[in-house]
């Protein structure tokens, strides 16, 4: 027994592997046993890039034809299951395509999922996962009680990613099942939103607004400062859920981790959803009018002061360097 | 037209959570209200239905204590009824069982055009429910929806994706989670608190719902470990008097990023 057979979900974007799905297989890697990646859609692109980080079968669905990752994903998983490779442990990244394929599979395999972790050790036939709760503050340690496979998603950036030494994986295909009903939703047309400048979870600097910006025009500053600086724009779910910005630009529990070498925080007061997401960050600057608000508990320089005022004038002097 | 909305009572995040030190999980005492995350599904709900012109909605929620205020603010909203399952033995349950206690409610109420639920639960965050739920129904489903419409037996979903958004269509009867700011959840008004007092609540039971309850024993998990996540150190706070952003260029200036 023991943790002998892990999977991970893999995913792809613009034909590369995102950084999620190599965290997770160098993580897996170093669990011990046979490292598997499972990709929901064509998996031949990535497969050398998967295989290089550990996994050594790289199961591959083929084009979805229109249908949602989650019931196809799971479908798919359940009948290589059901075909004979039992895995331990499954690993999932915890986004919109992970969350909802490990959720349908909870369902099939009648097993527990534990989700939002962000650290796992194996623990004798058996597995450990920590967990941050408010904001990060504490860390709960929950151990698999029932049998496997152990169902896990992991938060974005908890894991250094490395490669390793072996060469591409071998592509196994795992075709999606009829579905059924569970099948209606079909996807009619793709939106890309465009964005200039680096990624919001790869810059080196990020600067993000919120409520306290006031209006949406004032988000402006925001983004100058960012290009200034040669970092990303970011924003606190409150100004996203008032439409003042793309969703694309959400940091926290339900956005974006990032972990930049700095974070500066204008007129956000420090909510854990948004915590969550930005407490990672090197160093952090948080400019807020309020004095008690939670983000100056992990700035390492506070500004207790308008945005309005602060701002400009941060803008201007960088300006005439 | 038919519409079920998921709806968690939980305490007030305004309040700072703790942990029941006994069982290691999120102390659930005192007075809960409607989480804010649901009260766009319960608005979403009843815009379909008002333009769909006939129909209601019904809400299902799931409280170990027989609690029933932040129901009752989805019924002041406009929604109109409620079925409540409260068994103590609930307590402790995970995602997965609150899954399948969920959707054997939503059977309970019978044949829904549309489910709807919120993306995640503002305090447990597990993010998990209702595609589980979608999953034990049989039902198609479609996550993260930041506009849904009904046509004629369709649900037409923009899907909000990493890079941006999916146009998605299913035929109903389906699950849908919705996204904070879909819509503006409208104020209940005091004609609506008033009239909320006196729809019905039906309280059921696991059993009664013909789901064995499990709570802890059959959760699957155990909590082995609390601990303090290590503090950051404390920075520098300073007050603005006019001259704080050659602070913060000195500060960036120290870290070699201008």
């Amino acid at each position: 027994m023991g943790i002998d057979n892990i999977w991970v979900f893999a995913q792809e974007t613009n034909g590369a592997a995102t950084p999620a799905t190599l965290e997770l297989l160098t993580k897996a890697r170093s669990l011990g046993g046979t490292v598997s990646a499972f990709v929901v859609g064509d998996g031949n692109a990535i497969a050398s890039t998967l295989g290089e980080y550990g996994a050594a079968k790289v199961y591959s669905t083929g084009d979805l034809a229109g249908n949602l990752p989650g019931a196809a994903g799971a479908a798919a998983m359940k009948a290589v299951i059901d075909g004979g490779d039992r895995p331990d442990l499954i690993m999932f990244p915890q986004n919109y395509e992970g969350r909802d394929i490990v959720s349908r599979l909870s369902v099939k395999l009648d097993r527990t999922v534990l989700t939002n972790n962000t650290q796992v050790e194996v623990d004798g036939d058996s597995l450990k996962v920590t967990t941050p709760v408010f904001g990060g503050e504490q860390l709960v340690t929950t151990t698999f009680t029932g049998e496997g496979p152990f169902l896990a998603a992991f938060r974005p950036k908890s894991f250094e990613p490395a490669p390793g030494d072996a060469g591409a994986g071998e592509v196994v295909s795992a075709p999606v099942p009829d579905l059924g009903a569970t099948g209606g939703a079909k996807v009619t047309a793709v939106h890309v939103e465009e964005t200039t400048g680096p990624k919001l979870d790869e810059a080196a600097v990020v600067v993000a607004g919120g409520r306290g910006l006031g209006q949406s025009e004032s988000f402006e500053m925001v983004e100058s400062l960012a290009k200034l600086l040669k970092g990303a724009p970011g924003a606190s779910r409150a100004i996203v859920d008032a439409g003042w910005v793309p969703y694309s630009m959400q940091v926290g529990q339900t956005g974006k981790v990032v972990k930049p070498s700095v974070y500066i925080a204008a007129g956000i007061s420090g909510a854990t959803q948004h915590m969550v997401g930005m407490k990672g960050s090197k160093n952090i600057i948080a400019i807020n009018k309020d004095a008690e608000a939670p983000i100056f508990g992990v700035a390492d320089l506070g500004i207790v002061g308008d945005v309005h005022k602060v701002m400009p004038k941060l803008i201007e002097a960088l300006q005439g360097r | 037209m038919n519409v079920i909305v998921c709806v968690k009572q939980i305490p007030d995040p305004a309040q700072p959570g703790e942990l029941d030190p006994s069982t290691n999980t999120l102390k659930r005492e005192g007075k809960l209200i409607l989480d804010e995350s649901d009260s766009y599904g319960v608005e979403m709900a009843l815009q379909l239905v008002d333009k769909a012109g006939e129909g209601e909605v019904s809400l299902i929620s799931m409280a170990p204590n027989g609690e029933v205020s932040g129901l009752r603010t989805a019924l002041a909203m406009g929604a109109a009824k409620a079925v409540l399952v409260s068994d103590p033995d609930l307590a402790g349950s995970d995602a997965l069982t609150t899954a399948k206690v969920l959707a054997a409610a939503a059977k309970k109420l019978g044949d829904a055009d549309l489910i709807i639920a919120a993306t995640e639960s503002s305090d447990g965050y597990t993010g998990t429910v209702p595609e589980q739920m979608a999953e034990v129904l049989g039902m198609p489903s479609i996550t993260f929806a930041k506009s849904v419409a009904v046509e004629g037996g369709t649900v037409k979903v923009a899907r909000q994706t990493e890079a941006g958004y999916d146009e998605v269509e299913c035929p109903t009867p389906a699950l849908v989670s919705v996204t904070a700011g879909v819509v503006e959840p409208r104020y209940p008004s005091f004609k609506g608190i008033m009239a909320a007092k006196s729809k019905p609540v039906e309280e059921v039971t696991a059993a009664d719902l013909g789901v064995t309850p499990v709570g802890w024993a059959g959760a699957d998990q155990q909590i082995v470990d609390v601990a303090q996540a290590p503090a950051r150190e404390a920075g520098e706070i300073i007050e603005d008097e006019g001259e704080a952003h050659l602070k913060i260029v000195e500060f960036l200036e120290g870290l070699k990023v201008i």
